[in-house]
C-alpha cells in the first residue's frame, strides 16, 4: 500500500492543477488517471507518436501542462483504472487501480475527485448506429487520433462542442453537412451578453462561427435529430425543428445523407466518487444533474473529501483549472502545510478568477441544461438504455407497474445494468421517471457502487496461489 | 372509522410479502406496510442461489420444499423471477476442505438433500467450465438460481391481485397494542390490525422492541460482484466447501460472484461500502475454480444485509406472551428458504396446523421475556 498526503483521481485541468498546487505547497501527491497522458478532454494530448499536422491553442496548452506536471514532483500512473474507492475506518481515504503493471493500491488523509463529465445524448430512433458517435468521442477522434469520424459528418446537439466539432472537422478536410443546434437564435442573443465577458472565447467561437459559415455549411438553430436512418450504418440524418418547450413542433423533418453524425445534448457531472461515498448530493438542472455539496474550495461533506471540475459542478475547463488549483492548496492547507492568511493570499487571485468566469460558465451551461420537453418527446419504441435494451416504452411501463425511484426502475427493466451502469442512460432515464413522479429529487439517485469503470477480473486479481487467499471461517452447519 | 385489517404484515421482502400472498388467499384482509419498494433489500440483492450445499442441516427439508417452490413459481406467485434449476457443485481444493466436504456432504445427505461425493474429474464432466484442480466435489441435483432482483415485481402484481392492501414507502414508526389488536404508527396515520407479522429481516430486533420484545440480530454485510455479460463460460451453481463460494452464470450471460465475503454497513445505514481487498479474494477463489471467468470484466459490486440469530436459526413463530403478534426472518440462505417457512408462516397465522414445524423464537429470549405468560 503507497502511503501519500493526497491522492488526485482524474488528470484533466482541475485534477492536474489540484495536484500540481498541492504538490508545490509540499504534499506528497498521487495522480491517478486512465488515459495515457494528463489534460483530460479538452487539452487532451495526441497518442504517442502521432504528430498532429497543426497543432491548435488546446494542444499547446495541454503540452505546457503536461509539461508541469513532468517537472513538477507529483507522482503519476496514467492508463490505470481507478476500480475502487473506500473512506478507511482509522480516516483517510484507499483508491485501488488496474495498472499496466499490475494492481495499485493507494491510501492518503485526502483525496481530490476529478473525474470530468459524461456525454448527454437524448435517444432518437438510429441513435444506436455504427456511425453515430458522441460530440466528446468526436473530440477525442480528432484531438488525440487525427481522425475523422466520417466523409459527409451531421453535428448536432447544444452547447459550444458543436461549432467546436464543426470547424475542426472543417479544418481536418472534412465536410459538414449542417451543424444543428437546440439553441433558438434567441438564446444564442441572450446568452451573447454574458458570452462578452470572456472576449477571447467568444472571438474563438466566432471563427469557428466563421469557418462554418465560410463553406457555407447550414446551421439550423432551434432544431434536433429526429431520427437516424440506415441499415447497418448511418446514412442519412432526419431534423426537425423545435417547439419552445423542446419537444418537436409539427413540421417535417429535413434530410441530410451522412455517413456520420456527432451528437451531444449537454453534459452530466461525473460525480461517482461522491456518490460512492454517500457524500450528501443536490440536483441542478443548470449544472447538469446530481452534484455534490461543496464549499468554494471543493471540499465536499465528507471530512478529506474534494471534488473539482466538471465532475462536481460543470462550469467547463477554464474554471476547472481554478477550482483544481484552490483545492490542492486547501488539501495543503487542511493538512497544515499553511496558516490561514497564507492560505487566503495564495487562494485570492483564484478566487477572483472564478467569479470573473462565473457568468460565462453559466450562460454555457444554460445553453446545455436538459430540456424536458426533448424527453417528452422521446418515442416509446426508441431505445434509450442501449447496454440492455431498454426503451421508452419500458420504462413508463415499469412506472406503470409500480417503479416509482431509478434503483427500483432498475430492478424492473434492467435499464442501467450493463457495461455503462447508468453513466451514459441514467440522466435520461431518470428524466423519464421525474416526468411521472414529479420530480428529479423524487425519482432520486442510482447508487453509486464500484467498480469505477468496468475492469477485467484478470487485472484485479494479480498473481496469486490457492494458498494466499484468505479465506474467511466456515459458516455454520 | 378506517377498517381494521386481519393481518397487518410490517416488512415487505420475500417471508412478509409470501406470508401476507397466502394469508389473503386464505381469506384474510391483509395490509403489507414497507418502508421502501418491495423487495429492495437482502431479497432482491441477495446472490439469488436456490441451493442446498450452503444450506444449514436443520433447514435442508425446508429448502427443498422451497426449492420446489421457487422453480413452480408461476403456478403459484403467478410470475417467473428467472429461475433456472441445474446441477450445483460444491469443490475441496485442499486435503482439509475435503475432509470438511465429505463431512458437511454426509450430514446433508442424511437430512435429504441428494448430494453425492465425486471426484474433480467426475465434477469436470458436470461442468466443463471448471478447473481441472478441485480434489473432490459435492454434487447435488437440486440446485439453481433466480433473478433475486425481478422479486419485487412478481410479489406487487401478486399481492395486488391477492387484494392485500399495499403500502410500500410507508415506514412504520411504532407499533401498540390496543383493543385486543394492534395499531401502527406511520407519518401519514396508523393503520390497524388485529393480528401482526413483524417481517423486517435484519430490523425485527428493532420492530419486536415495540412489543417490549428482546431479540439480538446480528447483521451480516454481505458482498456481491456481477459482471457483463459474457459468453457461455459455465452452467452449473459452483461453490466450495466452507460456503465462501457462490457462483453462477445467468441465461443473458452475467456472472454473478457470491459467499459472504463481509462488507461494510450496518442496519442504519445499510451496505454502504465494500472491502477491496475482499473483492479481490473472492473473485480469485471465483476465477481459480472456473479459469475462464478471468476474461470478463466486473460490472458492479454491491453489498446487501443479512439477518442472523445466536443460532443461527430462523425466528418463525408466535411472539411469546402477545396473542396475534408474529415474526418471521433471520432465515439462514433466507431467500432459497423463505417461500416455504412464510407460508407455513401463515398457515399457522390462518389457525391451520403448519405441515412442517417453525422456529418459535422462545429459545432465543432471555429469561424475563420467555413464556411469560401473558395477562388475559
Amino acid at each position: 500500500m503507497r502511503q501519500a498526503d493526497l491522492i488526485v483521481l482524474g488528470a484533466g485541468p482541475a485534477g492536474t492543477e489540484a495536484a500540481l498546487a498541492a504538490s508545490a505547497a509540499g504534499l506528497d501527491v498521487v495522480l491517478v488517471e486512465e488515459a495515457q497522458a494528463a489534460g483530460g478532454q479538452v487539452w487532451r494530448a495526441p497518442y504517442p507518436g502521432l504528430a498532429l499536422p497543426k497543432p491548435d491553442e488546446d494542444a499547446t496548452a495541454g503540452a505546457a501542462l503536461r509539461d508541469r506536471l513532468v517537472a513538477s514532483r507529483v507522482e503519476t500512473h496514467f492508463n490505470a483504472r481507478a476500480w475502487s474507492v473506500n473512506t478507511l475506518p482509522e480516516g483517510g481515504f484507499r483508491l485501488d487501480a488496474a495498472t499496466e503493471s499490475g494492481p495499485l493500491s493507494l491510501a492518503a488523509p485526502r483525496l481530490v475527485a476529478a473525474t470530468g463529465a459524461v456525454e448527454r445524448v437524448i435517444p432518437f430512433p438510429g441513435w444506436t448506429l455504427p456511425g453515430v458517435v458522441g460530440l466528446a468521442a468526436a473530440t477525442v477522434m480528432l484531438k488525440a487520433q487525427a481522425v475523422l469520424p466520417g466523409q459527409r459528418v451531421v453535428v448536432a446537439g447544444c452547447g459550444p462542442l458543436l461549432a467546436a466539432v464543426a470547424a475542426k472537422i472543417l479544418a481536418s478536410g472534412g465536410e459538414v453537412v449542417a451543424v444543428v443546434d437546440r439553441a433558438s437564435r434567441a438564446e444564442w442573443l441572450a446568452a451573447t451578453r454574458h458570452l462578452a465577458t470572456r472576449p477571447r472565447l467568444l472571438a474563438r467561437g466566432l471563427g469557428w462561427a466563421l469557418r462554418i459559415a465560410g463553406r457555407r455549411v447550414p446551421v439550423l438553430f432551434g432544431h434536433a435529430i429526429h431520427a437516424a436512418e440506415g441499415q447497418d450504418v448511418l446514412e442519412a440524418v432526419q431534423v426537425a425543428p423545435l417547439a419552445t418547450d423542446g419537444s418537436f413542433a409539427a413540421a417535417p423533418p429535413r434530410r441530410f445523407m451522412a455517413d456520420a453524425l456527432c451528437v451531444g445534448d449537454g453534459l452530466v457531472p461525473g460525480a461517482e466518487i461522491p456518490r460512492l461515498l454517500r457524500a450528501p448530493m443536490r440536483f441542478d438542472r443548470t449544472l447538469g444533474g446530481w452534484v455534490p455539496q461543496v464549499d468554494a474550495e471543493g471540499r465536499t461533506s465528507i471530512p478529506g473529501l474534494f471534488a473539482v471540475g466538471d465532475g462536481a459542478l460543470l462550469r467547463g475547463q477554464a474554471p476547472a483549472v481554478h477550482a483544481g488549483r484552490l483545492a490542492g492548496l486547501a488539501a495543503a492547507h487542511d493538512a497544515g502545510r499553511s496558516d490561514a492568511a497564507a492560505f487566503a493570499q495564495a487562494s485570492a487571485a483564484d478566487h477572483a478568477a472564478l467569479a470573473t468566469l462565473a457568468p460565462f460558465a453559466a450562460a454555457v451551461s444554460r445553453l446545455m441544461a436538459l430540456r424536458p420537453g426533448a424527453v417528452r418527446a422521446i418515442a416509446p419504441t426508441t431505445v434509450v438504455c442501449r447496454c440492455e435494451d431498454v426503451t421508452r416504452g419500458m420504462i413508463d411501463a415499469a412506472f406503470e407497474d409500480g417503479a416509482r425511484e431509478v434503483n427500483q426502475l432498475k430492478h424492473f427493466t434492467r435499464c442501467g445494468m450493463g457495461p455503462c451502469q447508468g453513466r451514459s442512460c441514467g440522466d435520461v432515464a431518470a428524466e423519464i421517471l421525474a416526468a411521472r413522479v414529479g420530480s428529479r429529487e423524487a425519482a432520486g439517485c442510482w447508487t453509486g457502487r464500484p467498480p469505477l469503470r468496468p475492469v477485467p477480473l484478470a487485472d484485479l486479481l494479480g498473481e496469486f496461489d490457492y494458498a494466499d487467499i484468505p479465506i474467511p471461517a466456515p459458516a455454520p452447519l | 372509522m378506517t377498517e381494521t385489517y386481519d393481518l397487518g404484515v410490517i416488512g415487505g421482502g420475500v417471508h412478509g410479502c409470501t406470508a401476507a400472498l397466502f394469508a389473503a388467499r386464505g381469506g384474510m384482509r391483509v395490509a403489507l406496510l414497507e418502508r421502501g419498494p418491495l423487495c429492495r433489500e437482502a431479497s432482491g440483492v441477495n446472490a439469488g442461489t436456490l441451493t442446498l450445499q450452503m444450506t444449514r442441516l436443520a433447514l435442508i427439508p425446508y429448502a427443498m420444499r422451497a426449492h420446489a417452490m421457487w422453480a413452480a413459481a408461476p403456478t403459484w406467485l403467478g410470475h417467473d423471477v428467472g429461475v433456472v434449476v441445474c446441477d450445483g457443485l460444491s469443490l475441496a481444493f485442499t486435503d482439509a476442505e475435503a475432509e470438511l466436504l465429505r463431512f458437511r456432504a454426509t450430514k446433508r445427505r442424511e437430512a435429504g438433500a441428494p448430494i453425492a461425493l465425486i471426484s474433480g474429474r467426475e465434477a469436470m464432466a458436470v461442468e466443463p467450465g471448471l478447473t481441472d484442480r478441485a480434489l473432490l466435489a459435492g454434487h447435488c441435483k437440486v440446485d439453481g438460481f433466480a433473478n433475486a432482483y425481478l422479486t419485487g415485481l412478481a410479489y406487487r402484481r401478486a399481492l395486488l391481485k391477492a387484494g392485500v392492501a399495499l403500502h410500500e414507502n410507508r415506514a412504520v414508526t411504532g407499533l401498540e397494542r390496543e383493543d385486543g389488536g394492534f395499531t401502527a404508527r406511520t407519518a401519514t396515520g396508523p393503520v390497524r390490525f388485529r393480528r401482526v407479522l413483524i417481517a423486517g429481516g435484519v430490523w425485527i430486533e428493532r420492530m419486536l422492541r415495540w412489543l417490549g420484545v428482546e431479540l439480538p440480530i446480528k447483521v451480516l454485510v454481505n458482498q456481491l460482484v456481477v459482471t457483463e455479460r459474457v459468453r457461455p463460460v459455465m452452467r452449473t451453481v459452483v461453490g466450495i466447501a466452507n460456503g465462501l463460494l457462490s457462483l453462477k452464470q445467468y441465461p443473458h450471460g452475467t456472472v454473478v460472484v457470491g459467499g459472504g465475503w463481509q462488507g461494510e454497513g450496518d442496519r442504519e445505514r445499510g451496505g454502504v461500502a465494500l472491502r477491496p481487498e475482499r473483492m479481490v479474494g473472492n473473485l480469485r477463489l471465483a476465477c481459480h475454480a472456473i479459469p475462464d471467468l478471468r476474461g470478463a470484466r466486473m460490472a458492479r459490486a454491491w453489498a446487501g444485509l443479512e439477518a442472523e440469530t445466536a443460532d443461527a436459526l430462523p425466528a418463525a413463530g408466535p411472539v411469546p406472551g402477545i396473542p396475534g403478534a408474529f415474526v418471521c426472518g433471520s432465515v439462514h440462505s433466507g431467500y432459497t428458504s423463505g417461500p416455504y417457512i412464510a407460508r407455513l408462516m401463515a398457515d399457522r397465522i390462518l389457525g391451520r396446523e403448519p405441515e412442517m414445524p417453525l422456529f418459535p423464537i422462545d429459545r432465543l429470549l432471555a429469561p424475563r421475556h420467555a413464556g411469560t405468560p401473558e395477562a388475559a
